[in-house]
């Protein structure tokens, strides 16, 4: 996890992270995007493990999923790139998955597997706060590893708390009742959520993510939170790239608008 | 059977949730219990299913089929009910339940279309918007039901994605929740997801067997069967079936799920054969998956029993040996369909012929009672059994 408090150290504002799935568009091409966004000036990558059946994404994601899963992208084999990503760079990397997943791995083989490799943390959107506290919460501590529980608009007060609380790293505001893969931008309903997430007292960073897509809308984002999250968007631009690194050039770019 | 406080039978169930479901799921946990009890509930709940839905369903004595199997078969007839299933059951109760909590529109997802049918039935009659989500496998061949909710005024949307069958209609229904998270009320068809809605739907199911348990008493002079046969997709009419004999050891619960092709074929739905422990639909269970993981696409003839997972409070009866699990093919459910047909004068769902099937697999003496639950009619499978006829 030092990897991810050095970041919010170093940048405290607009942290970008970019979602993407692993085997996604092709099996092993995990570590040149990770380099590239890396290189790009990306600040942490989540990487999503593909699942069959995902209750929170939407259309892109689950299509990507579908596809890195019929290239033969799985568990093992993405614990072996991630390892081979940590290798050639000090990104935090955060694995981002569903809880069946885990469970079929070992949970506590799973997380120490996840130190091992070099990931900074974790997001499980649905495993209960109390499975954590109960079962896993001693296990993070000891290792040392990141966990980032979400909060969305209609969490109660109390609950924030809590995921505040027990969130390792950075909280993930949800930004709106929706799955991923919104592309709506950011409305005015939703700036009046932000800025009430914002009045609350957080311990730890937040990005925001979901529908999260462009320039305009990171920096909507970045204006009421630490950083954000972008993910369907970055999906649908390497969506039939022939030139990963330039996709990922010019993408990344369009999200800072730095002048080339 | 209750489940505890954070809704597990056992090992089985919980609530495993994305944080966007998390206020609702909470609302209907903290409300279910003290709705359901209330004396207005409790008051319009048997006024609708004595009045709208026709119960109690008979329970009847087939002489004919008792005959066959030198054993004494009753037949819950749930296929009497209205609209033609058990399903009708559980969306009142849970119509009631949402006007309750202020809900204005109503989602469901359905495989037979049997729950679709029964959603949008009580929705026509409480006047709220409703939306079916159906996989598109199961639209084409559960066509009458598509019509049927139509003409109910539901809107029937497709779930395009993986298997498309009731495991994908079920992540397109949570999904819109997910997105409509104040408006809306999603009437489960099963129980199965998150807790409470296993313990709920279980609740509003257990008419099936409050009404066993006198209807015995009429016939034989005492409450409780030797046996009670019951399918299982999600669990709702095995679940409903049992309910009130769960703590009395000396009745057998014998649950039949879906073998497909044969369990061995890798087409199948036999989840707690083929199953492993796991998280589907929020729920801590039994499913078929791989051991990466992945969510395996099941099969069945029947569409209310082609789902990969069963709900937890079956998995808990099954681990813990307290129910017994047989599987029937298609074949034998065919077969099975067509004798009842044929001796007894009732064409019943492929669903429950699955049931029936069980009665050429399992043992009993003459003199037992054997109950076997008849969780709906077979109007809506008639295209598939014209079209294996012998
Ligand atoms: C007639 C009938 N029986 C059984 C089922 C299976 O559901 P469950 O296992 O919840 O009873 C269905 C589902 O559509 C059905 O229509």
């Amino acid at each position: 996890m030092k990897r991810l408090k050095k970041i919010f150290n170093q940048k405290p504002k607009n942290i970008l992270n970019i979602y993407f799935t692993a085997g996604y568009p092709n099996r092993d091409d995990l570590v040149e995007i990770g380099l590239a966004l890396e290189k790009n000036g990306v600040d942490i990558l989540e990487i999503g493990i593909p699942y069959s059946d995902p209750l929170a994404d939407g259309p892109t994601i689950q299509a990507s999923s579908q596809q890195a899963l019929k290239n033969g992208m799985n568990v093992r084999l993405l614990f072996t790139q991630v390892a081979e990503l940590r290798k050639q760079s000090e990104i935090p990397i955060i694995l981002m998955g569903n809880f069946n997943q885990v469970m079929q791995y070992g949970e506590n083989q799973f997380f120490r597997k996840c130190a091992e490799v070099g990931v900074d943390g974790v997001i499980l959107p649905d495993m209960p706060t109390y499975v954590y506290e109960e079962q896993f919460k001693e296990l993070f501590e000891e290792l040392d590893l990141g966990i980032t529980f979400l909060v969305a608009p209609q969490t109660e007060p109390e609950r924030l708390k809590k995921m505040d609380e027990l969130t390792r790293g950075f909280v993930y505001v949800v930004s709106s009742a929706a799955i991923t893969g919104g592309t709506g931008g950011v409305s005015d309903s939703q700036e009046a959520y932000f800025k009430r997430i914002t009045g609350y007292d957080w311990h730890h960073p937040t990005l925001i993510g979901f529908g999260i897509k462009d320039h305009q809308s990171f920096a909507k984002a970045c204006a009421y939170a630490n950083g954000a999250i972008i993910g369907s968007a970055f999906i649908r631009a390497l969506e039939g790239s022939t030139n990963l690194g330039q996709t990922i050039n010019e993408f990344v770019g369009s999200i800072k608008k730095e002048k080339k | 059977m209750k489940p505890n406080k954070n809704g597990y039978y056992g090992k089985f169930g919980g609530a495993y949730i994305p944080e966007m479901l998390y206020p609702n799921v909470k609302n209907l946990n903290e409300n279910y219990l003290k709705i359901i009890n209330s004396d207005s509930f409790q008051k319009d709940f048997k006024s609708l299913l004595k009045d709208y839905v026709g119960r109690p369903s008979p329970l009847y004595f087939a002489e004919r089929l008792s005959k066959k199997y030198d054993t004494q078969v009753y037949l819950k007839r749930e296929d009497l009910n209205h609209t033609g299933a058990h399903k009708i059951n559980n969306t009142i109760g849970q119509i009631l339940l949402a006007q309750e909590l202020g809900k204005k529109r109503i989602i469901a997802e359905t495989g037979a279309g049997q729950h679709g049918v029964a959603t949008a039935t009580v929705c026509a009659l409480m006047g709220l918007e409703c939306i079916v989500y159906m996989g598109e496998v199961d639209i084409e061949r559960q066509a009458p039901n598509v019509a049927r909710m139509k003409m109910l005024g539901a809107e029937v949307r497709p779930a395009k994605s993986g298997s498309r069958t009731l495991k994908d209609a079920t992540n397109e229904a949570i999904r819109d929740w997910i997105a409509h998270p104040i408006d809306t009320h999603y009437i489960i068809g099963s129980v199965v997801g998150p807790h409470p809605y296993p313990d709920m739907v279980a609740l509003f199911q257990s008419v099936i067997s409050e009404e066993m348990k006198w209807q015995l008493q009429e016939h034989v002079g005492r409450e409780n069967p030797d046996a009670i046969i019951a399918c299982v997709g999600g669990g709702s009419n095995a679940a409903g079936a049992f309910y009130h004999y769960l703590e009395d050891e000396k009745v057998r619960l014998i649950a039949v799920e879906a073998a497909g092709l044969g369990i061995d074929s890798g087409e199948s739905a036999a989840t707690s054969v083929l199953g492993s422990e796991g998280v589907i639909h929020g729920s801590r269970t039994l499913l078929m998956q791989t051991d990466d993981g992945q969510i395996i696409e099941p099969y069945s003839i029947s569409a209310g029993l082609d789902y990969p997972g069963i709900g937890p409070l079956h998995a808990h009866l099954i681990k813990t040996e307290r129910a017994e699990v047989f599987s029937a093919t298609d074949q034998e459910a065919l077969q099975a369909g067509y004798l009842l047909s044929k001796i007894e004068g009732i064409i019943p769902a492929l669903e429950s012929a699955h049931a029936l099937a069980a009665l050429e697999m399992a043992k009993f003496r003459k003199d037992d009672v054997v109950v076997v639950n008849l969780s709906g009619r077979g109007d809506k499978d008639l295209a598939t059994y014209i079209a294996h006829l012998p």
